[in-house]
């Protein structure tokens, strides 16, 4: 092995076990199945302890041996470590013993999950002589494409869907991306990059980089288990677009288990998808091992992928873990979002939404039972998508600047001065 | 005559490279029979054992994913394009 590869062995095939050199490609030549990163685990197991672990910044970095880079990261320093809150309020509104937030709103620097597996496809580009980068995105991607690619000073292409919300074009414009706006859904944004990716010598961060990219995806799991004291919890709740942070945290739960700094226990990890755009859900509850592919419509938008890459592996995840998927309507997102909101002080966008929807669901029913323990993944956050509340969450009441006229507004909640 | 097949980077080697095919087939089955009669070993790349287009290969006819039409029964026509297109990406 290449001492220049630091902890990675290899690109190999899911399916066929073929494997391939360290470059930006992500597809095998032989079935078209999916590449991933190889580690060498003897040696990742000597270098990493949680002492080790402990003794580094509070950032995604400090699992660095278990992240696909050569050398030293050079893209997204502060990312990751975002609080796992104790949600004992929304807890008991949903009736379940413990309940913790893995809060990815608040994550550095653009507000969402996906500035883990950016800073990690970039870092890589770098390392692989990339000077531009680019991504087909639902939204965020596109968000974080665009920051982190302005703070390393590589040149970003964006793809997005054109009927996107306007806070997560902007928050894509405002950096000096080029974003190309595509009169179409993902699916059909992501069959042009899929197309183009190879074509311009760029690093299409999820296409031809997507084996190191999807990797970045992990450290959400890692922190969820130190920040449990290293413990793997018992119910996980992950929503699903491609399906593959879902993967990605059983890959993580699985490597420390390997690695023996958590112990081996059974866990189960359920898929949360809205009811507008459910291709994996669908094909979880109907015991299928393949997704038919659907027409998006949905206002969790960030979730719109009819044709989700990773679907196959996360119904086989599910399947394994003896997990569950479950699906929201608009109507049970937009309450989910205010769930939330109100009972944790945290403001989630759509997809949280559909988390929060889903695990109240899976709760309800007792799929999760109500003795138990969950972590919900809530992935982006709220005032990115303003557009799907927006009239949802009331309105502020208004008055003139008089004390008569707010006296009188509060007799309506039988509220009375405490000093007459 | 005329329908046009875009050839994905992973397959070109058996193409000799050529990124454009085209094809007179009348469905997209005949169509992959006719890249294999044309290029041996193509089919058992795009399709499994059970003939079924495998898992993680997406083929659009005119931008449109077979699955939404008649899968391999999707009747081609002149000027149709046709790609074949890698599952895994995106998300």
């Amino acid at each position: 092995m290449d001492k220049n590869d630091g902890f990675m062995k290899a690109l190999k095939c899911r399916e066929c076990g073929r494997e391939y050199p360290l470059t930006a490609t992500h597809v095998c030549e032989f079935d078209f199945g999916p590449l991933e990163v190889v580690y060498d685990y003897d040696r990742i197991r000597r270098a990493l302890t949680t002492a080790r672990i402990k003794s580094r910044p509070q950032n995604m970095w400090r699992y660095r041996e278990l992240l696909p880079l050569a050398g030293d990261p050079t893209v997204g320093f502060k990312v990751g470590y975002t609080p796992l809150i104790k949600a004992d309020r929304l807890a008991k509104r949903l009736g379940i013993r413990e309940l913790w937030i893995k809060n990815d709103t608040v994550n550095y620097p653009t507000l969402s999950f996906k500035d883990r597996v950016v800073s990690v496809a970039l870092s890589r580009a770098r390392e692989l002589g990339f000077t531009t980068v680019a991504c087909a995105s639902t939204g965020n991607l596109a968000n974080s494409v665009a920051a982190n690619a302005a703070a390393a000073g590589l040149r970003a292409y964006v793809f997005i869907p054109s009927d996107l919300e306007q806070g997560k074009i902007v928050n894509s414009l405002i950096y000096g991306a080029q974003v190309i706006a595509i009169k179409g859904h993902y699916d059909e944004v992501n069959r042009l990059c899929a197309e183009i990716a190879g074509k311009f010598g760029w690093a299409f961060v999820n296409v031809n980089m997507r084996p190191y990219y999807a990797e970045g995806s992990k450290s959400m799991g890692y922190e969820i288990m130190e920040q449990l004291e290293w413990h793997i919890p018992r119910h996980t709740v992950v929503c699903m677009a491609s399906g593959s942070l879902l993967t990605k945290i059983h890959k993580s739960y699985q490597e420390f288990t390997k690695l023996g700094l958590v112990a081996d226990v059974p866990f189960r990890i359920h898929g949360a998808q809205a009811t507008g755009c459910s291709p994996i859900s669908s094909a979880q509850k109907a015991g299928l091992d393949f997704f038919k592919p659907v027409k998006p419509n949905t206002i969790a938008k960030s979730l719109a992928i009819g044709t989700p890459a990773d679907g196959f592996y996360a119904l086989r995840t599910m399947k394994q873990t003896g997990g569950v998927a479950e699906d929201v309507s608009d109507d049970e997102i937009r309450e989910g979002i205010k769930l939330l909101a109100e009972h944790e002080g945290i403001f989630a966008e759509t997809a949280g939404g559909v988390t929060v929807g889903v695990a109240k669901k899976l709760i309800a029913s007792g799929r999760i039972p109500a003795d138990d323990s969950a972590v919900l993944c809530v992935t982006g956050n709220g005032l990115k998508t303003l557009d799907a509340v927006v009239g949802h969450a009331g309105h502020p009441r208004e008055i003139k600047p008089s004390l008569r006229e707010f006296e009188s507004l509060l007799a309506t909640e039988n509220l009375t001065p405490v000093t007459a | 005559m005329a329908k046009k097949i875009r050839i994905p980077t992973p397959l070109r080697k058996l193409t000799n490279n050529e990124e454009i095919v085209e094809v007179n087939a009348a469905t997209i089955g005949a169509a992959i029979v006719e890249l294999q009669t044309r290029f041996p070993g193509i089919k058992e790349r795009l399709t499994d054992d059970n003939g079924e287009v495998r898992r993680f290969v997406n083929v659009y006819v005119n931008e449109e994913d077979i699955r939404f039409l008649q899968n391999q029964q999707t009747p081609l026509k002149d000027g149709d394009e046709i790609s074949i297109i890698p599952a895994i990406a995106g998300g």
